[in-house]
């Protein structure tokens, strides 16, 4: 007698247990096959600009004073939803000045020509072909896409700023304020960014994609150009063979892809 | 004998006490009793309703739009596919900037109406910037 209740008392158990999980089993079956959406077709847009390794080369013969780098700055800093702050500390930069001294301190000579020792130089992320940002970023956020640009996927950026701290040319900047109230006229078309990231320059890789050269070669006059420099007949690589340029911090190994002519 | 009963003590106010603290707690569920808040209706632009269909199916559109709109940041960001074709062989550019908030451009009466009433607060406008207010037509 008291096995066969024993008995049905088990039997009964795992019958409710049974019948229990069949809506959980269900559940998850459900959420984990949802998609009914058809498998998407994605595609590249026709006009888009491509290279093995996008890069620049700034003639800085070509600029006499700050005046003349304003425009290629406000140019930037304008489509992209730069802020302005006035707290130093604080400022966000993509593309601007810098002294010789500054931008060159390895190159630094005891003296140096009157031209260059004043000259404003324009500086901007060097979208290196070997990014120390890129091997410090813990979450993937800051990559190298295959047209060499060094980009940052902002929604994944959590604001460690290792890769500040990586850049050994202080091209990327931290928001530690909202960026919002800062900016004078927002361009709706492009994010701006919000407390708690870090950003920088992007190579106008939003240009490149609908078939535009970057904003600030496009204010330059002529001053900064752009090209493939896997591709001998870019008109950068032209440039370069007929000019001698230097880079910023070269012997850091990092391989800028922008290129100086002094 | 006296042994046995089991006396509470202060039993007036405690069973008092109790009563008011099951009220309170209870609170929010009998207050609100069959005053279920409605379900939103978002409203859609002009644009969006000259547009007629959006990329995909309206229920489709319902259920997976956080879905795709995650896709899509990662096909763009990551793999510089820009131009998205829906199974009609439509064309659009993925953006949600440019495109969804181009017709959508009304975020109060269309996106925040059902986030608000799931509860959810999505942080795509932190960063991407809500249309201007349309005028009325």
């Amino acid at each position: 007698m008291k096995s066969s209740r024993r008995r049905f008392l088990k039997i009964a158990g795992i019958s409710a247990l049974g019948i229990g999980a069949k809506p959980v089993v269900d559940l998850f079956a459900a959420s984990g096959g949802h998609r009914e959406a058809p498998e998407a077709k994605v595609y590249k847009n026709e006009k888009a600009l491509k290279a093995k390794q996008w890069a620049m080369v700034i003639d800085t013969r070509k600029f006499k004073s700050s005046k003349d780098l304003e425009p290629i700055i406000e140019a930037c800093h304008k489509i992209h939803n730069v802020p302005k702050m006035d707290n130093k500390r604080h400022e966000i930069k993509w593309i601007w000045e810098e002294e010789f001294h500054n931008a060159f301190p390895l190159q630094e000579a005891r003296f140096l020509p009157e031209r260059i020792e004043h000259l404003p130089f324009l500086v901007l992320c060097n979208q290196c072909e070997n990014p120390p940002c890129v091997r410090a970023c813990p979450t993937k956020a800051t990559f190298k896409r295959e047209d060499g640009i060094v980009l940052m996927d902002f929604h994944r950026c959590i604001g460690c700023r290792f890769c500040m701290a990586a850049c050994p040319y202080g091209s990327r900047s931290f928001n530690f304020r909202d960026p919002r109230p800062f900016i004078k006229e927002t361009n709706p078309k492009f994010p701006t960014r919000m407390k708690g990231v870090v950003e920088k320059c992007n190579f106008c890789e939003e240009r490149l994609a609908i078939g535009q050269a970057p904003a600030c070669v496009e204010a330059s006059n002529g001053a900064l150009i752009f090209g493939d420099l896997e591709d001998p007949g870019s008109p950068v690589r032209e440039l370069l063979k007929t000019t001698f340029t230097i880079r910023r911090k070269q012997s850091l190994g990092t391989s800028p892809a922008v290129y100086y002519i002094i | 004998m006296m042994s046995n009963e089991k006396k509470m003590f202060d039993g007036g106010k405690v069973i008092a006490g109790l009563i008011v603290f099951v009220i309170l707690a209870t609170f929010p569920f009998w207050y609100n009793h069959g005053k279920a808040a409605p379900i939103p209706e978002p409203k859609l632009t002009e644009k969006a309703k000259t547009e007629k269909v959006c990329i995909l199916k309206k229920e489709l559109m319902k259920s997976e739009h956080m879905q795709i709109l995650n896709d899509w940041r990662n096909t763009v960001v990551r793999n510089t596919n820009r131009i998205y074709e829906t199974p009609e062989g439509k064309r659009y550019d993925m953006s949600l900037s440019n495109t969804c908030l181009d017709c959508h451009s009304n975020k109060a009466d269309f996106c925040d109406k059902c986030h608000n009433y799931v509860a959810v607060s999505p942080y795509c406008w932190d960063c991407h910037i809500e249309k201007p207010k349309e005028t009325k037509e």
